[in-house]
């Protein structure tokens, strides 16, 4: 008695750290993604789109905000001077250079990405943690407000929470389509906690009589991490979308001077398309490839982490 | 089985309680109230007040509550801001252009997504397979209003397809039930039901984009699954030819997820509509919805957003009742 007493002052995961070790499933799946063809494209994608987005403000030739052409753009007669020297993606109708616009775009398209993800995933994980540690009638309630949060298709549950607002801005849109999130990693992280609650590792750490807290912590948590990145990296991906399609309906931004590539491409895909219709292509292009490289790399870390795939 | 229908059907209305609730505290939550939304500019603190008493929300709010409640329930929702109708009214309108594109979307998504997605796990890893996957990555990763555009941009004029509206200018067509094509069909103008579909082609296949991609994906994972079990090997090693083990034990049971999605996907089409309809001017509850945000029409928005929700749960109940159908083992609990 007097030794198990001692023993649970220990952190239990010492007494793991004793035993043989064998192949952790994070290792593997490192092991398992650098062989996969599907996971190095979309690792590719995503570095290169973080180091543009890390650089940008160094590496583009112009200044963004300022206005070059001026006195070329005609919008009366829809005149846009397209490609020239010092210009290589032409000028958009304020007459700021297009290439620098995209380059600082990928930092702010990152940003409402990563935050809104961000929130989601907070948010989320609070909610679904809770209900997963506690059970009983907090889990009851919040599921139900769960289940009505996913009751509303995901774009209208964004469109209904930027509405709320009376002006939008950038924020609005974050909070709008980290909402989209909210359900989902709730239900991910309560589901996986369930799982856990009578699963062999929570049962030695309960009997060797560790609390509560650091079990939900220390031992459920940490084993629920896996989904809950892989969900955050698509959801990463259609949260650049869906802020996209916010813009486009009037709910984003209406600031023109912000260079992000969701307002970029709806702004130039409603008013420009038939004057100039590669101010819409470029920003376009530059969402599609980010968002296929951030579902790129969620789906196949899905497919790594998936302990259906251990050999 | 019946019991577990009511039971199915009688859980949906929690969810839709809570929801009324939600719309109901989003309504009072509006900067200024529906008064202010009402009176816009003109709104002076008294006006504000003569309108709340005439809107009853001088009330308790639980009394208001159950008010708005009792009147949602018989379907009043107050008149648009925009067109001065009564909510409801409009919805019953522009629903049948929604339907009718929804449907086609489904169609195509069904009709194309099942096959591609059989077709990509029977050649696991083949060149079919890659191509497959690659188009349905790209398929999600494309924002759905661009893709509209491009469509208009690249395929209205050499296909000879209208990129704009419901129907073609100066074609009066004769409105019976509001489902342009079907109207066309059962009053025999055959130029007004071309016409009609001609106009759903493009918006059809923009919107059926994303579940085309969702369901090719779950097919192809849930084939891949099915083909993988016990029972496939039992019937293979029993001596069953290939196309019976493919369509009496493949596909049947790698299609049970595969009606789960189809289920949801109906239900987010409402959101991609939005999209859609706004690009390709079709007049539909997207259509409705998209120029109410526009112009701020806080009863139309609400109630669309309501309806949507509504009609997604109702979806959502349904396909787990046909999923009870399918697999007896999901009945049980």
């Amino acid at each position: 008695m007097n030794t198990l007493l001692n023993k649970k002052k220990e952190p239990i995961d010492k007494l793991a750290a004793t035993s043989a070790k064998g192949h952790s499933l994070g290792g593997e799946a490192v092991r398992r993604m650098l062989r996969s063809p599907v996971a190095i494209t979309g690792g590719v994608i995503t570095l290169l789109f973080l180091l543009l987005a890390i650089l940008a403000p160094f590496i583009a030739p112009k200044d963004p905000y300022e206005r070059y052409l001026q006195s070329e753009v005609i919008l009366g007669q829809g005149i846009i001077p397209g490609a020239q020297a010092g210009f290589p993606l032409g000028v958009d109708d304020f007459g700021r250079d297009y290439l620098s616009r995209l380059l600082v775009g990928a930092q702010n398209t990152l940003l409402v990405g990563v935050l809104a993800t961000i929130i989601g995933v907070v948010v989320g994980m609070i909610i679904g943690g809770l209900a997963g540690a506690f059970g009983g009638w907090v889990d009851t309630v919040l599921m139900r407000l769960v289940d009505v949060m996913l009751s509303v298709p995901s774009l209208l549950l964004a469109i209904s929470v930027a509405a709320l607002f009376q002006k939008p801005s950038q924020w609005t849109v974050i909070v709008a389509v980290s909402m989209v999130g909210v359900p989902i990693f709730a239900r991910l992280l309560r589901g996986s906690m369930l799982a856990q609650r009578n699963s062999d590792h929570v049962l030695a750490a309960t009997s060797l009589g560790v609390k509560r807290g650091a079990i939900v912590l220390r031992h459920m948590l940490p084993n629920s991490l896996g989904p809950v990145i892989v969900q955050a990296t698509l959801t990463l991906a259609t949260a650049i979308l869906e802020a996209a399609a916010l813009s486009f309906l009037g709910l984003g931004d209406p600031d023109p001077n912000r260079a992000e590539w969701g307002i970029m491409l709806s702004r130039s895909a409603r008013q420009f398309l038939d004057i100039r219709p590669e101010l819409a292509y470029y920003p376009a292009i530059a969402i599609i490839i980010v968002a296929l490289g951030f579902t790129l790399l969620g789906e196949s870390l899905r497919e790594a982490l998936d302990p259906k795939n251990r050999r | 089985m019946l019991r577990f229908l009511v039971r199915r059907l009688l859980q949906a209305i929690p969810t839709l309680l809570i929801l009324s609730i939600l719309i109901f505290a989003w309504l009072r939550s509006l900067p200024g109230g529906p008064a202010g939304a009402l009176l816009g500019d003109k709104a002076t603190p008294e006006k504000i007040a003569d309108l709340n008493k005439l809107l009853g929300l001088d009330d308790p709010i639980f009394v208001q509550y159950f008010k708005f409640l009792g009147r949602a329930i018989t379907g009043d929702f107050g008149n648009s801001l925009v067109s001065a109708q009564p909510v409801m009214s409009e919805i019953g309108n522009f629903l049948p252009a929604t339907i009718e594109l929804g449907f086609c979307a489904m169609l195509i998504a069904v009709g194309l997504g099942i096959p591609f997605g059989y077709l990509s796990a029977r050649f696991r890893g083949g060149a079919v397979d890659n191509v497959i996957i690659v188009l349905s990555l790209v398929g999600v990763a494309v924002p759905v209003f661009f893709l509209g555009y491009m469509m208009q941009d690249a395929l209205a004029a050499p296909l000879g397809l209208p990129s704009q509206g419901r129907q073609m200018a100066g074609l009066d067509a004769t409105t019976v039930t509001g489902f342009a094509v079907f109207d066309g069909i059962i009053t025999q103008e055959w130029d007004a039901a071309w016409d009609a579909i001609t106009h759903l082609i493009l918006p059809a296949f923009a919107l059926a984009t994303i579940p085309l991609a969702v369901i090719v994906r779950i097919t192809r994972a849930s084939v891949l699954d099915v083909l993988n079990e016990d029972f496939i090997r039992t019937a293979n090693s029993k001596g069953l030819t290939q196309p019976i083990v493919r369509r009496r034990h493949v596909l049947r049971n790698g299609l049970l997820p595969v009606v789960t999605v189809i289920g949801l996907q109906t239900g987010a089409l409402l959101g991609g509509a939005v999209l859609t309809e706004r690009v390709f001017n079709f007049r539909g509850l997207g259509f409705l919805l998209a120029e109410g945000i526009e112009r701020r029409d806080y009863p139309r928005l609400q109630a669309l957003l309501l309806f949507g929700a509504l009609v997604y749960v109702l979806v959502n109940t349904l396909v787990d009742i046909s999923y009870g159908l399918i697999d007896p083992r999901v009945r049980v609990r």
